[in-house]
C-alpha cells in the first residue's frame, strides 16, 4: 500500500495541516528546515540510521548517520556564527556533489542565513551575475573552483569570505580566504538552531528566464511542508527506502528532493559524484540496492540510447518506484522503462518558482504515458485562456497552466525584481509559463512553453509533441524542435536530431523522418527542415535549451547561456 | 510510362494515398487536395534526393507539383541545369 493510498480520497480530505502535524509544526511557531532535517530525526530515535551514502571518483566513499549530519551541520553553523555571518545573509555553496554540499546546506539553514547553492560548473561570469545580484557574503567551495571566485571577487563588494573545504595546506591562502574541514573539525554537540518562522527566508535559487537575465527565487522555511508531503506521497518515500535523487543540489530538484524532502522524512539516500554512464548508474543501483529513483528525462533517454542489453548485466530488482522531473517525459520513455525496469517512470511537473511538485503521477494511479498527471492534493491547477486568463473548461483546448497561489513552497518573490514577480500572477492565478491540455479524466498533457509553441500557417503545433514522435523513429536518439521563420507560413517546424548508433546522416534518412512525422502527426507538424547535430544544447542540469536553437533560427539574441553545458 | 514517371507515381501513391484511390499521371495532386502545401515540401525533398538536384523555392509552385507529369518536367528541367 502506497503512502498516498487513494489519490481521490486525499484530494477530498486534504489539508496542509496533515504535513504540519507530522512535522510537529504549529502555525505561528518555529520552523527551521536545517533542524527538521537533522536534530528532529535524531530526536525520533534515528540518530544511528544512515542519512547519506556518498560515492565519488576513484572509489571514494563516505557514510553519515543522521547524528553525524546533526553534529557536522552544527560544526558548519558554529563556524559561520563565529565568522559573524548574520541572519538573512546569503551564503553560497559552490561545489561538486560532495557531502559538504548536502550537510553544509543544513548547517547554513540552522544559522538563519540564506543558503544559495550554485552549480559547480558555472564559469566566473555566471557566478558574478548570481553572487552580485544576491550580494552574497560568504562562499563555500572546493580549491579547484576557488579561482573562479577569486577572479571576480573585486567586483563583489559584499563578499566577505571564501571558505575552502579541501584546502591544500602547502598553499598560502589570501586575505579573507579560510580553510575549513567539516570532517576534521571538532564535532559540535549543541547548536541552538535559529528560531525561524514560516516566512523566514531560507533559500535563494537562480533560474534563467526567457528574457535572458537569471532571477533569484526566494524561498522560505515553510516550504518544507509541501516538500515533505510530496516526497512522502509522490516519491512514496518510506522508512526502509534507499533513495537516489540524481539531481545536483545546485538546482532546485537537488535541494527540495535531494536534501529537504528525504531528510525531513528520515530516509537513507545515496549520492554519486561521478560522470554519467549507463554502466555507472546501473552498478550504483545494484550496489546500494536503490529502491526509489528520482531522475530526469535527458538521463532516461541517454539510458535508452545505451540500450536494453546492458540492463541485463545488473540486478536492478531493488527498484520499487521511479519518478522523473525537469522536462516533460516522453511516452516512449515511460513505455521503455516499464519494459526494461518493470515499472514506468512517473512524471512530475514543477518549477524552481513552485518549490515543490505540482502536477504528478501517483502510486496506484493509472499512468498515461506522456501525461504530466494530475495536480497534487491541495493544489488547484487549471489551464487559462491566454486572452482572458479565465479557466478553460472544455476538454482538449490548449491553455496556460496556472495554480491558485496558496501552497507552502510557492516562491515569495524574485530577488530585487518585484516587477517580474508580479508578472507571474494574473487574475488571481500563478502563471507557470507552460501550456497544456486537460483530458476528460483530468490528466494534464504538456504542450510547451507559451513562447515555444509553433504557429505555422495559423495552426498551433507543439514542439514537445513533435519531439516525442521523433523519438519513436528508430534512428532518432534525441530531438529538439523549434520554429523556423517562413515567408509563406510565418513559421514552420524545424527539428534538430542526434542519431542512434548505427545510423548516419543522409538526405534519405532526413526524408524518411519527415514523412514519418507527417504521417504520424500531421503535415503541419512535419519538420520542414531536419538538421543533424552531434549534441543538442543542454543546460548543465540536462534540460534541452530549445531557445538557443530558436534564437539561432530567428537571428535573435541567445540570452543567458551560463547554464549551457556544451558551449 | 517512362521510368521517372513510374518512380514519381509510385512514390506519390505510397506516401500520400491512404485509401484505394488510384493516382494517374494527370491526377491533380495539389489542386485535388491529395498533397497539401506542407506535404509538398517532403515531395520536393524526395525529388531532390532521388535525382540529385536542387529545386529553388520559387520553382516549387503548386502548379509545378500539381500532377506527376508536371513534376517530371520540373525534374528534367533542373537535371539539365545541374
Amino acid at each position: 500500500m502506497s503512502n498516498i493510498g487513494s489519490f481521490e480520497e486525499r484530494v477530498k480530505n486534504f489539508s496542509w495541516s496533515i504535513a504540519e502535524k507530522e512535522l510537529d509544526y504549529t502555525p505561528g511557531g518555529v520552523i527551521n528546515i536545517g533542524w527538521h532535517c537533522s536534530d528532529r530525526i535524531c530526536q525520533q530515535g534515528k540518530g544511528d540510521k544512515i542519512a547519506l551514502i556518498w560515492e565519488g571518483f576513484g572509489g571514494k566513499q563516505k557514510t553519515y548517520t543522521y547524528n553525524q549530519v546533526r553534529l557536522r551541520s552544527n560544526v558548519i553553523a558554529t563556524f559561520l556564527k563565529d565568522l559573524g555571518i548574520e541572519v538573512g545573509e546569503r551564503v553560497c555553496l559552490f561545489m561538486d556533489k560532495v557531502p559538504e554540499l548536502y550537510i553544509g546546506l543544513v548547517g547554513i539553514l540552522k544559522t538563519g542565513a540564506v543558503a544559495q547553492p550554485l552549480f559547480s560548473a558555472f564559469g566566473d561570469e555566471s557566478l558574478l551575475v548570481r553572487l552580485g545580484d544576491a550580494q552574497t557574503t560568504a562562499v563555500f567551495t572546493q580549491r579547484k573552483h576557488a579561482p573562479k571566485v577569486r577572479k571576480i571577487w573585486a567586483q563583489l563588494p559584499h563578499l566577505k569570505y571564501l571558505i575552502i573545504i579541501d584546502h591544500d595546506p602547502s598553499k598560502t591562502l589570501a586575505d579573507r580566504e579560510i580553510a575549513f574541514s567539516m570532517d576534521d573539525a571538532e564535532p559540535v554537540e549543541e547548536f541552538k538552531a535559529y528560531p525561524s518562522k514560516a516566512e523566514t527566508h531560507s533559500l535563494l535559487h537562480y533560474t534563467s528566464g526567457t528574457t535572458g537575465k537569471p532571477k533569484g527565487v526566494k524561498h522560505v522555511h515553510y516550504s518544507i511542508v509541501s516538500q515533505y508531503l510530496t516526497s512522502k506521497w509522490v516519491l512514496d518515500l518510506r522508512d526502509d527506502d534507499i533513495y537516489w535523487c540524481t539531481a545536483d543540489p545546485g538546482w532546485v530538484t537537488g535541494t527540495s528532493y535531494g536534501i529537504i524532502g528525504p531528510w525531513s522524512l528520515g530516509v537513507t539516500q545515496c549520492v554519486q559524484d561521478k560522470g554519467f554512464s549507463a554502466e555507472n548508474w546501473y552498478s550504483f543501483i545494484e550496489k546500494y540496492r536503490i529502491t526509489m529513483w528520482y531522475s530526469a528525462p535527458t538521463a532516461i533517454r541517454s539510458l535508452m540510447k545505451a540500450g536494453s542489453e546492458i540492463v541485463k548485466k545488473f540486478d536492478l530488482s531493488s527498484l520499487r518506484h521511479l519518478c522523473s522531473v525537469g522536462e516533460p517525459l516522453n511516452a516512449e520513455a515511460v513505455v521503455w522503462s516499464e519494459k526494461v525496469f518493470g515499472k514506468p517512470f512517473y512524471d512530475t511537473f514543477w518549477q524552481t518558482e513552485t518549490g515543490s511538485m505540482m502536477i504528478c503521477n501517483y502510486p496506484g494511479m493509472k499512468v498515461k504515458p506522456g501525461s504530466m498527471g494530475k495536480p497534487f492534493p491541495g493544489i488547484t491547477g487549471v489551464i487559462l485562456d491566454p486572452e482572458s486568463f479565465e479557466p478553460i473548461k472544455a476538454e482538449g483546448k490548449i491553455g496556460l497552466i496556472a495554480f491558485k497561489p496558496d501552497w507552502p513552497a510557492l516562491m515569495r518573490t524574485y530577488w530585487h525584481n518585484e516587477e517580474a514577480y508580479k508578472n507571474k500572477f494574473k487574475n488571481g492565478w500563478y502563471l507557470t509559463g507552460d501550456r497544456s491540455t486537460i483530458d476528460k479524466d483530468g490528466y494534464f498533457w504538456f504542450i510547451g512553453r507559451d513562447d515555444d509553441i509553433i504557429n505555422t500557417g495559423g495552426h498551433l503545433v507543439s514542439p514537445f509533441e513533435v519531439e516525442s514522435a521523433l523519438l519513436e523513429h528508430q534512428a532518432v536518439a534525441e530531438s529538439a524542435v523549434v520554429s523556423k521563420p517562413d515567408q509563406i507560413n510565418m513559421e514552420v517546424v524545424k527539428a534538430f536530431i542526434t542519431l542512434k548508433p548505427g545510423y548516419s546522416p543522409s538526405k534519405e534518412l532526413e526524408l524518411d523522418i519527415m514523412n514519418y512525422i507527417r504521417k504520424k502527426l500531421s503535415p503541419l507538424a512535419m519538420p520542414q527542415d531536419v538538421e543533424y547535430i552531434d549534441m543538442l544544447p543542454k543546460t548543465r542540469s540536462g534540460k534541452i535549451m530549445r531557445r538557443v536553437l530558436h534564437a539561432k533560427e530567428w537571428g535573435e539574441e541567445i540570452g543567458d547561456v551560463s547554464t549551457l553545458e556544451n558551449d | 510510362m517512362n521510368e521517372m514517371q513510374k518512380i514519381v507515381l509510385d512514390y506519390v501513391q505510397k506516401e500520400y494515398i491512404e485509401d484505394d484511390t488510384e493516382v494517374g499521371l494527370e491526377t491533380p495532386l495539389i489542386s485535388g487536395g491529395i498533397v497539401d502545401s506542407f506535404s509538398m515540401v517532403s515531395l520536393k525533398r524526395f525529388l531532390e534526393t532521388k535525382y540529385h538536384i536542387q529545386i529553388p523555392d520559387e520553382a516549387a509552385s503548386p502548379e509545378a507539383f500539381d500532377n506527376v507529369n508536371s513534376i517530371c518536367r520540373l525534374v528534367e528541367e533542373f537535371t539539365k541545369k545541374n
